[in-house]
């Protein structure tokens, strides 16, 4: 008994120091979120502003780009992010969490951060649009072709929570379709029976089709740019059905970094960061849209 | 004597800034629940299927633990060579992982398309997003606690007492059933109770392997997190209740010793 006890608290703390240490290694350098920041010129002015940006997961490679450029062009800000789902952010928001700027994939979540009174009414501004598409995995173990073949029974399909955007809008989806003919009365149910996760954002719906633990799921257009592409077959979603994410995005009124959170705002609605957004696929907002 | 006490409350006093850290936001929790609506809360289905589901989960990993750990607690107490300290080594590390490198690992390899994946395909078995998932991931985490547990407890019996059975005939299995297993059981009931509040409060490795069905995969760990985002009551009254369960699983555990020390 004292050997053993005395081996295992030892060898344990050896352990857990190595592995603490190793931990802490990699939380350094996961915190230098912007390479390209490191390289620009500290200001003058002393130590440079950071602003938190919340933004939904869907926005993730997007704004990653967007706030480099962001960076690279107001030297002396650092931008931040918080990216997830975003009922979690505008739970986090009302929570009285520490952020400059919210971007949400509804208008329902913006509607949240607005009740907590922590965004004014009416700051809040369209930035760009978003599409619904179902994803199967490349080799398509279902043999998945058309939105009708997702109501087949046995099926393991994988959609967002209801709170989190993408998961609503796939159930206004399967709610359109009711009245649509090409559709059988009972394909709203047939679908939802074939459920068998719902995910607590649109990346974890997108790497349950893509490591092919599931059989399809429905996401974003914009989720399956880049690397996604290869590893996923879509079925698209006519317009008449699919629901058109709306993304608002606001400057916090309690931000300590006013300007730059404004500017970060700016900078999103104007002509180079609508560019990025165009660029991972999302439908860029008319100029005047509020 | 009069000095033993002074430094005595002087420890107490030094312990003071963690003790507050620890429970104040226990008491904030508690402070929120919402006690008056707590049978209306407990009634509505999400939170019953939750805390059945967690229930019957829960049982089934412990008793799994209970089996295939106790032979490892037992090589680990008898045995001190290179290969015990190694897999001493793996059976600690479920409990440094984070949760979520679980569920990742878990998926891989029992997954459809992980390493066991085409072998249980042919079985016609699918374990990704059932209740089975949610066991394994229950097992994997909370399996070190009992089987440390269990290993100190197997190893704190004395050797002359298993050596004078043994030289009176007595078979390993007569030894393990008759001494072992009998002089043991304080540990073992305090390790099991500690891999059982462990599997109830799984999170991590569950939502990524398992996913997140009401009724099916949604234990209560899940059902808080996403009750946090829907519906703040339902979360508080489960966060309560497993606050509760875990307490009194914690005090039971430490009588336990307590009686066997």
């Amino acid at each position: 008994m004292p050997y053993l006890s005395k081996f295992v608290s030892s060898y344990r703390l050896a352990l857990l120091s190595i592995i603490a240490c190793a931990a802490t290694l990699t939380a350094c350098s996961g915190t230098t979120t912007a390479p390209g920041a490191t390289a620009t010129s500290v200001p003058a002015s002393g130590a440079p502003a950071t602003i938190k940006v919340f933004a939904a997961a869907s926005l993730q490679d997007a704004f990653s780009e967007i706030g480099r450029n962001y960076e690279a062009a107001n030297p002396g800000v650092k931008v931040a992010f918080n990216f997830a789902g975003s009922q979690q952010l505008a739970q986090q928001i009302a929570q009285v969490a520490p952020a400059d700027v919210f971007a949400s994939a509804n208008k329902a979540q913006m509607t949240v951060a607005i009740q907590s009174g922590r965004v004014v009414s009416g700051t809040e501004k369209v930035f760009v649009r978003n599409r619904l598409v179902v994803v199967v995995p490349r080799d398509n173990p279902a043999k998945l072709q058309t939105l009708q073949d997702l109501g087949k029974p046995g099926l393991k399909l994988v959609l967002a929570a209801k709170e989190v955007p993408v998961g609503q809008y796939a159930l206004d989806y399967l709610t359109k379709t009711l009245k649509d003919s090409s559709f059988t009365p009972g394909y709203r149910e047939a679908v939802l029976k074939n459920v068998v996760s719902y995910e607590d954002s649109v990346k974890s719906v997108l790497t349950k089709v893509t490591l092919g633990e599931a059989d399809g799921g429905i996401v974003y257009t914009t989720d399956i740019g880049g690397d996604a592409a290869a590893k996923v077959t879509r079925i698209d979603i006519p317009d008449a059905l699919n629901t058109v994410a709306t993304y608002p995005i606001a400057a916090l009124k309690d931000s300590t970094q006013a300007a730059a959170a404004t500017g970060f705002v700016d900078y999103v609605l104007s002509d180079a960061g609508q560019k990025v957004l165009a660029g991972y696929g999302f439908i860029t907002a008319p100029k005047d849209a509020k | 004597m009069k000095s033993g006490r002074t430094t005595t409350g002087l420890w107490r006093l030094l312990s003071l800034p963690l003790l507050l850290f620890f429970l104040l936001p226990l008491v904030a929790l508690l402070l929120r629940a919402p006690f008056d609506r707590i049978i209306e809360s407990v009634m509505r289905e999400q939170v019953r299927s939750a805390i059945g589901l967690s229930f019957v989960t829960t049982l089934i990993s412990a008793a799994i633990i209970v089996v295939f750990g106790t032979p490892v607690a037992y090589l680990l107490a008898v045995r001190h060579g290179r290969i015990e300290k190694l897999i001493d080594t793996v059976i600690d590390l479920p409990t440094v992982l984070p949760p979520s490198v679980a569920g990742i690992a878990l998926l891989l390899a029992f997954g459809r398309r992980g390493l066991l994946g085409p072998a249980f395909t042919v079985l016609g078995v699918d374990i990704a997003f059932t209740q089975v998932a949610v066991v394994l991931a229950q097992t994997f985490v909370a399996a070190p606690f009992y089987i440390k547990s269990a290993a100190i407890a197997f190893a704190g019996i004395e050797v002359d007492l298993t050596q004078a059975a043994s030289l009176d005939g007595a078979n390993n299995w007569d030894i393990f059933r008759h001494i072992m297993a009998p002089l043991a059981w304080a540990g073992l009931v305090s390790g099991l109770v500690m891999s059982w509040a462990r599997a109830l409060g799984e999170f991590g490795a569950t939502i990524l392997f398992a996913g997140n069905l009401q009724g099916v995969t949604q234990t209560m760990p899940l059902a808080i997190y996403i009750g946090f985002e829907a519906n703040l009551d339902t979360a508080v009254t489960l966060s309560v209740i497993l606050m509760g369960l875990s307490f009194s699983a914690l005090l039971m555990a430490k009588a336990l010793l307590n009686r066997a020390g």
